[in-house]
């Protein structure tokens, strides 16, 4: 590997030089690594320093670094992701599908032959795959070494700029004009000019260098760290302490242990409330909205809750020592919170049943006359309930979730979702006991000979609700991320890194200007400059492009 | 001659502070990417798994003569730990299987049943219908459940004298199939 001695001012460049580092002439060799040979104006890009990824490659480290620090590799993954993200829109992914189906056979069935290929290759979890990831992951290296392979050598480059160009960089920029009779006064006017619009300038035995807005050229840079930073923020997700994501029910008068706290903290239901709009006075004046609506529309979910915790080291499965903590009402967006953790309202069933109360009565009597009733607490059922006329009842079997299979009686959940029992009534002084079923609208007498009778005489329900445990503290990181990156964009589009090269020649002056964008702007600021001077500076491009279009008009004529 | 020696030292210590440089940012963020994938596979997997020590746990006993029970209790013999409901139909029809094999295992293993159901009721009419003898322990609130992060019902793990999950099964078993999974955690 071979430094490059500059032509012009006999500076060494590194390999990989475009334009030499000190006066900008250009390297000849390295001309077509950024396409200057067919071309009149310079290209400016990374100032034309050597980028190290498109020089040294040799070790497999190097070779890694170099793919990854390609632009092309990166724009190739990016292009890639997109078209992976894509196709994971065509159907909707396994978690926005029913809860209740097989996920293959709901693909088959709803989209044929595509929606099972689709679910085959997997695209039905596409965004947590592992090829997915991969890609990101991709990127966010291919951000990460790219940015690395340019920012330092544009450090460098920006950082030890000349104020005295060669000729050759000079005229191929394309903004430039030159003069032959320039006073001095004349020149100092131009600095003067220089300086009032907030250009910095650096002069070098008459050479000067005037530059403004270098830092919107770390724009991008920034922007990365930004992307790197938020990406971070998501890989922190799969850290069980940054990141928790739960669910609970709830019963109304139950306290619960709260997931994914190790048994720490409970939360007990007080009361849930559905409120709907047209319950209360003054929702009379949205009487007419609500008409046009079927069906009710809903004000307020909320879960009046209290938060304990448990204070005793206990084993898991030891009853607790609870204390409590906090007690507030949960509201849709109003979670309340707790030690890093917050519990939304997210999800409620209504009226489950809670108790049941039956009466016995004699079976012939028309009048259903109770001779003695009992309440059976769902959740706690008794296994016995001794009546007032010194009757016993006995429960035998108890269905919370009560259904037929196969003419066997059955429970389908433990939720008292449609309690059934089966009685053994124990009449005063009789030993053999009259077997009875009772359920919601159902009474069976088995034998047909029972002379007692147990009627159903009323239930309580209650709501359970369903409450969304969160505890992220990867947001703070995702946030700021977000604002890296929003800082990055803006430094990089509302400013611009602008520069002006004077360079004396003979008795006049050459006058070249550069900036990264807004051409139109520099121009404004050349004009004010160049003001009470006999200096013309052309659009070299521009130029350039008005006589092709002329030479092709000719053509044509 | 002295110079250009010298250049040549820092270019070749510039070189490797380089392939050190390049070294370690590879090595830094391909370990992010396997941290990445390697958590995100495992996403879905229980926390506790074969191999690892199973978790203490104390929980009511519903049958028998004692009132509780705590894992730590049965340590020096295997433990067949079964978790159940009585709503849950392969969990019922494996029960008497587990049954007939308990008097022949006893004085080794233990066969613990955690029922998930919500009353005691329906548990004790459901041990008395099958005539259950081995511990049979009552987890209403599901925090034994959440701590073994069981899924599927039921599951049975099998764990050997030292408190070691030997196996993990989800879904019912044969009689054969629990003798071959007790023989394997039959303290020697």
């Amino acid at each position: 590997m071979k430094n490059i001695i500059c032509k012009s001012c006999g500076y060494e460049n590194q390999e990989g030089t475009v334009l030499c580092q000190h006066c900008g002439n250009p390297i000849e060799k390295n001309q077509h690594i950024d396409g200057n040979q067919n071309s009149q104006l310079l290209n400016m890009r990374y100032e034309g320093s050597a980028r190290r990824s498109k020089t040294y490659n040799k070790s497999i480290v190097d070779k890694l670094w170099n793919f990854f620090s390609s632009v092309r590799v990166g724009v190739w993954l990016i292009a890639i992701t997109l078209i992976a993200s894509a196709a994971g829109t065509i159907f909707p992914q396994e978690m926005y599908i029913p809860p209740n189906v097989i996920a293959a056979e709901h693909y088959r069935d709803q989209y044929g032959i595509i929606g099972q290929i689709y679910y085959q290759l997997g695209f039905h979890n596409l965004y947590s795959s592992w090829w997915y990831m991969i890609l990101i992951a991709l990127i966010g290296i291919s951000i990460i070494i790219a940015s690395i392979d340019r920012v330092v050598p544009l450090y460098k480059a920006l950082k030890m700029q000349k104020p005295k160009k060669s000729e050759s960089f000079l005229k191929r920029q394309r903004l430039f004009g030159s003069t032959e009779q320039l006073s001095d006064e004349g020149k100092q006017n131009m600095i003067s000019n220089l300086k009032k619009n907030r250009y910095k300038v650096t002069e070098d035995n008459g050479h000067v260098l005037a530059e403004k807005g270098r830092f919107s050229r770390w724009g991008p840079y920034v922007n990365h760290i930004g992307l790197i930073v938020f990406l971070l923020g998501c890989l922190l997700r799969f850290v069980p302490f940054m990141y928790i994501d739960d669910f609970v029910w709830v019963r109304e008068g139950e306290t619960v242990v709260i997931p994914s706290t190790d048994s720490l903290y409970y939360v007990e239901n007080k009361d849930f409330i559905l409120e709907t709009y047209g319950d209360t006075e003054e929702d009379e004046r949205f009487k007419e909205a609500l008409d046009k609506q079927s069906g009710m529309v809903a004000k307020n979910f909320q879960t009046n809750a209290v938060i304990y915790e448990n204070t005793a080291k206990s084993v898991v499965g030891e009853e607790p020592n609870l204390e409590m903590i906090k007690e507030d009402s949960i509201k849709v967006n109003h979670p309340i919170k707790f030690d890093g953790y917050a519990l939304y309202q997210s999800s409620y069933q209504q009226d489950e049943f809670k108790s049941m109360s039956f009466k016995l009565h004699k079976t012939d009597d028309e009048q259903e006359e109770s001779l003695g009733s009992f309440t059976i607490d769902l959740a706690n059922p008794k296994d016995e309930y001794n009546l007032e006329n010194g009757s016993r009842v006995v429960i035998d079997q108890y269905f919370p979730d009560y259904y037929l299979d196969e003419g066997e009686p059955r429970s389908e959940t433990k939720y008292p979702r449609n309690p059934a029992f089966v009685f053994l009534v124990y009449p005063p002084g009789q030993e053999e006991p009259e077997i009875s079923f009772a359920a919601i609208g159902r009474n069976v007498d088995a034998s047909g000979e029972n002379q007692f009778k147990l009627g159903l005489q009323g239930f309580d329900v209650r709501d359970v609700t369903g409450l969304s445990l969160r505890r992220d503290y990867t947001l703070p990181i995702i946030s700021l991320g977000g604002i890296i990156f929003m800082i990055g964009v803006i430094q990089g589009m509302y400013w611009q890194h602008r520069r002006i090269w004077i360079h004396p020649k003979d008795q006049g002056i050459w006058i070249s200007a550069h900036t990264n964008k807004n051409w139109f702007g520099i121009k404004k600021d050349i004009e004010k400059i160049i003001i009470d001077t006999n200096v013309n500076v052309v659009d070299q491009e521009e130029q350039q492009q008005k006589e092709q279009k002329e030479q092709k008009e000719q053509k044509e004529k | 001659m002295n110079k250009i020696e010298e250049a040549k030292i820092t270019k070749s210590k510039k070189k490797r502070r380089r392939l050190l440089f390049r070294s370690i940012i590879l090595v830094i963020l391909l370990a992010a990417v396997v941290f990445a994938l390697v958590s995100n596979l495992n996403k879905d997997d229980p926390e506790i798994g074969v191999g690892d020590q199973a978790p203490n746990f104390k929980l009511k006993q519903l049958n028998g003569t004692s009132d509780s029970l705590s894992l730590d209790e049965l340590k020096g013999k295997g433990v067949m730990l079964n978790f159940w409901a009585t709503y849950c139909k392969p969990c019922e029809q494996e029960m008497p299987y587990m049954e007939s094999l308990y008097p022949k295992y006893k004085d080794n293993i233990e066969i613990v049943a955690v029922s998930l159901d919500t009353t005691e009721l329906v548990i004790d009419r459901f041990v008395d219908k099958y005539q259950l003898t081995f511990p049979i322990l009552h987890d209403n609130k599901g925090q034994v459940l959440d701590l073994y992060n069981i899924v599927p019902l039921p599951t049975t793990l099998f764990i050997d004298e030292d408190g070691v999950i030997v196996d993990i099964v989800s879904g019912g078993l044969t009689l054969d199939r629990i003798e071959s999974y007790l023989k394997k955690i039959q303290p020697d």
